[in-house]
């Protein structure tokens, strides 16, 4: 427990410079020469999305391709204007916010019951619970497809809400930290009188930004990039996430890469602002991780 | 007031259990019956014992979505883990320009599946795609890429690696920076080059990562879905049609939610298998290292 412990401080100031090269040298480092391609050839693809998002459809078929004589924000317009765009954003965004409060608040409860608090049945209940983490999520899309369906919540926005409300990876999560914390807050809070709530809310909740921050990300993450769940959950163009949304409007526009391009660039574009925003935090929390 | 450690323990735990046990355990225990029985998900089903398994075994198309999840796992777990270890050596360093590197080589892994899935169709796509245009300017006739065959599960590889590898690259980035500066010093001194001192001292330090990265990277290879959903469909003839994309198939295209199931347990108890064999190994390997 204590090696995962310092491991996941050392994670807590993610990814400091490497050792430096050589002291102060003139010459830029050699290795420019590895990294400067590399970079190009992870970005190709996001370049030349922004390059055809601009295109017309004829510039898009030609070939060689070459860049657009002018550039065409109209097929921004045309995918906002011609596919219910703002619903899926509107959608993915009410879904995200609700599941990650409710991720933050449930699991740092459930986490903090199961790291500090003594009870019959805790035990038991924490090995159930890490028991569903080790079970690949196709193994239960029917019989949660069934139940959900047995609520009525079918094609409908609470369908990929109320599954996700709390994971048993974020109540893990929670306990490793709750775990690391001394013991001695909450006696020294229980000895000036405060409750068990007044204990939880005002000492320990202030120690818990860094993990509450690992935990709305990757909860963001997984809300936002989830496919499966809301391919088989939801059906009406209006109610579907940003994900599914952009699949069927690839459906449809088989061949439009202008416009293909300009949907996927603006369905991306949220996440990869608050990417660039919040880089550090995006970084630790997915080296304590592992999602995609 | 001071609650009792039970009475406060339940209440923090209530809504939590209430929800992972109805969305998490029931499933799986309905799971495992539904793959006992002839299902169609609308009607009441019908126990038929045995029968999926059965069926399963002697299923031409579960065998040639087995095969290609199987030669998928092979090249893409590899070709990942080695491919972020060379880019995370590369980017621990301090030069002008880092950020931007590292910021590169990240944001493929927070684009989601079907954008990344979206941009390839275009960046592979035979007529008029950028890659064709690329080996058309050093006189390589135009490829199909995932419209031929042969080439589409390899093309599936390719834009996975590429969004896969800032995941590898953080983890090993976080392992490199914990390995004692110390260490390398010693090796230098005691004669031993920088690239020498990688491979001898950096790279047997990085085993827990490594065993980390091939154990996750597999399970995901495992449940490769989206990726295949938004290119190719499984096609062209059966090339792509991975494990889980046969059981989307089964369950939500001809409705076979029994066998659906038993694919799906089957996948479980593989996944299972296999990460403890990896397990195992991975334990052996580090302890004949340190020996």
């Amino acid at each position: 427990m204590t090696a995962r412990n310092e491991e996941s401080s050392m994670l807590l100031d993610p990814l400091p410079d490497g050792p430096t090269d050589a002291p102060r040298r003139r010459l830029p480092s050699p290795w420019h020469f590895v990294l400067l391609p590399l970079s190009l050839v992870m970005l190709t693809p996001f370049v030349w999305m922004v390059v055809t998002s601009v295109s017309t459809t004829e510039e898009s078929r030609r070939f060689p391709p070459g860049l657009p004589h002018s550039i065409q924000w109209s097929n921004f317009v045309d995918v906002w204007t011609g596919s219910p765009f703002g619903h899926w954003l509107l959608n993915t965004a009410i879904v995200s916010v609700i599941v990650v409060i409710s991720n933050l608040v449930l699991c740092s409860m459930a986490g903090y019951a199961f790291a500090r608090l003594r009870f019959r049945g805790s035990n038991l209940v924490f090995i159930l619970l890490l028991a569903t983490l080790m079970v690949p999520f196709q193994v239960v899309l029917i019989p949660t497809l069934l139940i959900v369906k047995s609520f009525g919540l079918i094609d409908h926005l609470s369908a990929l809400v109320v599954p996700n409300l709390v994971t048993a990876f974020g109540v893990f999560l929670m306990r490793q930290f709750f775990v690391s914390l001394p013991p001695d807050l909450e006696e020294a809070g229980r000895i000036d009188g405060a409750s068990r709530l007044g204990v939880f809310t005002k000492i320990l909740l202030p120690l818990m930004g860094p993990p509450l921050a690992t935990l709305a990300t990757l909860t963001f993450l997984d809300i936002w990039n989830d496919f499966l769940w809301p391919l088989v959950a939801i059906q009406s163009p209006q109610n579907m996430t940003m994900q599914l949304g952009l699949s069927t409007f690839q459906g449809e526009h088989l061949t439009a890469w202008p416009l293909l391009m300009a949907a996927t660039l603006m369905s991306q574009l949220p996440v990869i602002v608050l990417f660039l925003a919040a880089q550090r935090v995006f970084v630790r929390s997915i080296a304590s991780s592992g999602i995609k | 007031m001071w609650w009792s450690d039970s009475f406060a323990g339940w209440s923090f735990i209530s809504p939590t259990v209430a929800l992972i046990g109805l969305f998490g355990l029931v499933p799986l225990v309905w799971a495992f019956l539904l793959s006992f029985e002839q299902n169609d998900l609308i009607s009441p089903g019908k126990w038929v014992g045995l029968r999926n398994y059965r069926d399963l075994v002697h299923d031409p198309q579960f065998s040639n979505a087995v095969h290609n999840t199987v030669i998928y796992t092979l090249v893409f777990v590899p070709v990942c883990v080695i491919g972020s270890l060379l880019v995370a050596a590369a980017l621990n360093r301090r030069i002008h320009g880092i950020t931007f590197y590292r910021v590169a080589v990240f944001i493929p892994l927070v684009t989601s599946t079907v954008a990344t899935a979206t941009m390839f169709n275009w960046l592979l796509d035979p007529d008029f795609g950028l890659v064709n245009a690329g080996l058309h300017k050093v006189g390589i006739a135009n490829q199909g890429f995932f419209r031929d065959p042969r080439e589409a599960l390899m093309s599936i590889v390719a834009m996975t690696v590429w969004g896969w590898l800032g995941f590898g690259v953080i983890i090993y980035l976080a392992a490199l920076q914990s390995v004692p500066a110390d260490l390398l010093e010693a090796a230098a001194i005691d004669g031993c080059t920088r690239w020498r001192a990688f491979w001898r001292v950096e790279v047997p330090l990085l085993a827990p990562a490594t065993l980390f990265l091939v154990i996750w990277l597999t399970i995901n290879a495992l449940q490769l879905f989206d990726e295949i959903f938004v290119t190719t469909k499984g096609g062209p003839v059966g090339s792509t049609t991975v494990v889980v994309y046969y059981l989307y198939e089964q369950a939500f295209e001809f409705f076979n939610g029994g066998y659906a199931s038993a694919i799906a347990f089957a996948l479980f108890i593989a996944i299972l298998i296999i990460t403890v064999i990896q397990l195992t190994i991975g334990r052996r390997l580090s302890r004949w290292e340190t020996d």
